[in-house]
């Protein structure tokens, strides 16, 4: 018994060294690791797959319309405009403050394309690459308002919902609304271009692997510095699940159109940003700024260039969300980014399982929380609803979801897991 | 930890010198005229009452707040400490009464705070074996490293804390109340270590309030009374003496308590007339 133990520590992995840990091995391990995490609080990626399978039956047994593959990939091209928004918010909710001015941000910068490429006859790009820079100078002065002067993001981004309208309204003019031309560039992008079959399957064949190619990678480190290590049957089998999940989409969605380059813009956004928020110090310290902003500046983090990165990524990603939204609609218009555009990029964030409390969030929540936000709202135009319903059933959805993370952050509290 | 070859500082020699220290909160002056002296491979017990500005004045040291007069000289160069980034680069590290960590990362994430390995792609695996080799060296019992800080007790806290004011190979390094939270057996790991690190040729200051780990390692007692310095004492000094100097008079609660019970007991032994 007692040798058993000796050797036990002696061959164990540093980190297993610590016999009051247990380790989770295997398949029947991952499942108690699981449930032990799910109870404890921290629910991931768990309410959206459990809400997506209840919109999907009910929608699906309400109009059999709703989970063809054009209806699908409708949905994809509304996902990625207000999705891009969506990730910006998840940055600002990251360090734990909030933009309410992405709706008008977005709106704006589309009047802006619209003024500079079709009024001005500007190039698009350029007048897009203006956009993106007004739309991050708009968040580089609320963190300039943050930062010098105290004041509540809340506040100075709800006077920047207004005035920012205030400015869209004023560059519009009197016409109202200015027409994008039907087959340029930038239109097709938002409304027609879908990747060719084959560069869909090869881009999900390479997704799985790039996916199963760093897990390995990681874990032969972890091995060879005497770390505990994922085991190679496990790495493999989730490389070669992941590839099927996906291969089984394209081939769904390649049924009718295609998977939309607009969607596939969205998805490489939010690998890019999952990837800074995980992966680089940058994304460290805004989760430490999140946290413990004291901590954070304590540890010698410059916390107000934190907080700037976060308000002007915001804002960029919200004025890129308004310009996908003026190409998908053809139209920069006085009704743009008005409406629920604020509320449903924010309510995407926090289904996805970013908390509105700081320093907890995944660029997949965007992801995520956008498909939940606008399936909803594509069944509900299939069933023919009108938009009074629409908003009350979408602000009861963004309720619940606010519930779900207030319990699970008691939860976690309450079971040490911050 | 770092090989001793690694630091240049010469033995004995004078690492920070603080003269003319003063700090005002509003109407209330926390710290007045403070003058400090730490040597290389010295430990200074800052001690005092409640209020003396113990705290203060660590805060200050660590870029936490800046004094309104006075001047630090750190390694023979006048310094300002206006943020914490800037003492960590001096190589001022400060283990805080509160820790300051977050309790959302893991130990690794909070160790490292700051100062990851790589920064555009976080060499995680490095910085993990790190973290543990870290903490091995102080006998931490952390049962894992990618567990959020907020799953931690009172004590392994202190000691993740104590871990990454070690990482950055300071060199001085301030601790506010090191062992306050900790057990018998983890009071004794960081009393050694700190001797450990004293005899790396580190310079420490320790604030606490237990006299028995104060004389245990410090070299040099400084006491502060209200904000001033109130003198500077060997460990061998007396309970009494040290006593008197942090509440500012020989006739004060400890020695009237002491008296008492010293009383009570001759009054016992003897025979009643």
């Amino acid at each position: 018994m007692n040798g058993d133990k000796e050797r036990r520590a002696t061959s164990a992995p540093l980190d297993r060294a610590d016999e009051r840990i247990r380790s989770d091995t295997g398949l029947a391990g991952a499942t108690r690791a699981f449930l032990d995490r799910v109870r404890s609080g921290d629910l991931g990626a768990l309410p959206v797959v459990i809400g997506l399978v209840i919109i999907c039956t009910a929608f699906q047994s309400l109009n059999p319309v709703f989970l063809s593959s054009n209806n699908l990939v409708n949905l994809l091209f509304d996902c990625s405009t207000v999705g891009v928004i969506a990730l910006g918010i998840v940055c600002i909710l990251m360090v734990g403050e909030i933009d309410l001015s992405v709706g008008s941000v977005s709106g704006f910068a589309s009047a802006m394309v619209g003024v500079l490429w079709v009024n001005m006859e500007w190039p698009a790009w350029l007048a897009i690459f203006a956009a993106l820079v007004v739309g991050g100078a708009i968040g580089a002065l609320y963190a300039v308002l943050f930062n010098r002067f105290g004041m509540p993001s809340f506040v100075s981004t709800l006077a920047g919902l207004l005035a920012v309208l205030g400015l869209q309204l004023y560059l519009l003019g009197s016409t109202g609304s200015i027409n994008l031309p039907y087959g340029s560039p930038l239109v097709n992008f938002g409304q027609t271009l879908v990747m060719p079959p084959a560069v869909a399957y090869t881009l999900a064949a390479v997704t799985g692997a790039v996916v199963f190619a760093t897990a390995f990678r990681t874990a032969a480190r972890r091995k060879q510095a005497g770390l505990s290590a994922r085991s190679l049957g496990s790495l493999l089998l989730r490389g070669i699940v992941i590839t099927i999940i996906l291969e089984l989409v394209v081939y769904y969605l390649n049924q009718d159109r295609g998977v939309p380059w607009m969607f596939g813009l969205f998805v490489a956004l939010v690998v890019a940003m999952n990837y800074a928020l995980t992966r680089t110090k940058w994304g460290r310290s805004m989760n430490a700024v999140g946290g413990n902003r004291e901590a954070a500046r304590r540890a010698g983090i410059n916390v107000r260039r934190t907080y700037m990165t976060a308000f002007v990524l915001c804002a960029t990603f919200a004025a890129a969300g308004g310009i996908l939204s003026a190409a998908r609609l053809a139209s920069a218009s006085q009704q743009a980014g008005t409406g629920d555009v604020n509320l449903n990029a924010i309510a995407a964030a926090v289904i996805g399982g970013t908390s509105l409390f700081g320093g907890r969030g995944t660029a997949y929540s965007a992801l995520l929380g956008i498909i939940v936000i606008q399936s909803i709202a594509s069944g509900l135009t299939l069933l023919d609803l009108s938009s009074s319903l629409r908003y009350m059933i979408t602000g009861a959805v963004l309720a619940v979801a606010v519930i779900v993370d207030s319990l699970a952050r008691r939860s976690r509290m309450s079971h040490g897991r911050a | 930890m770092t090989d001793l070859t690694s630091q240049s500082n010469s033995q004995n020699g004078l690492v920070l010198s603080l003269r003319g220290i003063s700090k005002n909160f509003g109407a209330v002056s926390a710290l007045t005229n403070i003058d400090l002296d730490v040597h290389a491979g010295e430990v200074v017990a800052l001690v005092g009452d409640n209020g003396a500005g113990k705290s203060t004045l660590v805060k200050i040291l660590a870029g936490v707040h800046l004094p309104d007069s006075g001047t630090i000289t750190f390694c023979r160069d006048i310094v300002a400490l206006d943020d914490p980034a800037a003492s960590l680069r001096l190589g001022i590290a400060t283990v805080f009464q509160d820790l300051a960590l977050c309790e959302n990362l893991d130990v690794v994430a909070n160790i490292f705070l700051g100062r990851e390995l790589d920064p555009w792609r976080l060499d995680e695996v490095a910085m993990e074996i790190r973290a543990w080799t870290l903490l091995n060296e102080l006998s931490a019992r952390i049962p894992s490293v990618r567990e959020p800080v907020a799953s931690l007790s009172g004590g392994q806290r202190q000691t993740v804390a104590i871990a990454r004011s070690l990482l950055l190979e300071p060199k001085l390094i301030l601790l506010d109340e090191p062992t306050a939270a900790l057990g018998v057996a983890q009071t004794a790991e960081v009393l050694d270590l700190i001797e450990r690190v004293r005899d790396r040729g580190l310079a420490v200051v320790m604030i606490s309030h237990n006299m028995e780990d104060v004389r245990a390692v410090a070299d040099r007692i400084v006491v502060l009374r209200l904000g001033r310095n109130n003198g500077i004492f060997h460990p061998d000094a007396s309970n009494q003496e040290l006593v008197s100097a942090i509440t500012g008079a020989s006739n004060n609660a400890v020695s009237r308590r002491a008296e008492r019970r010293q009383g009570s007991r001759e009054h016992s032994r003897e025979p009643r007339p």
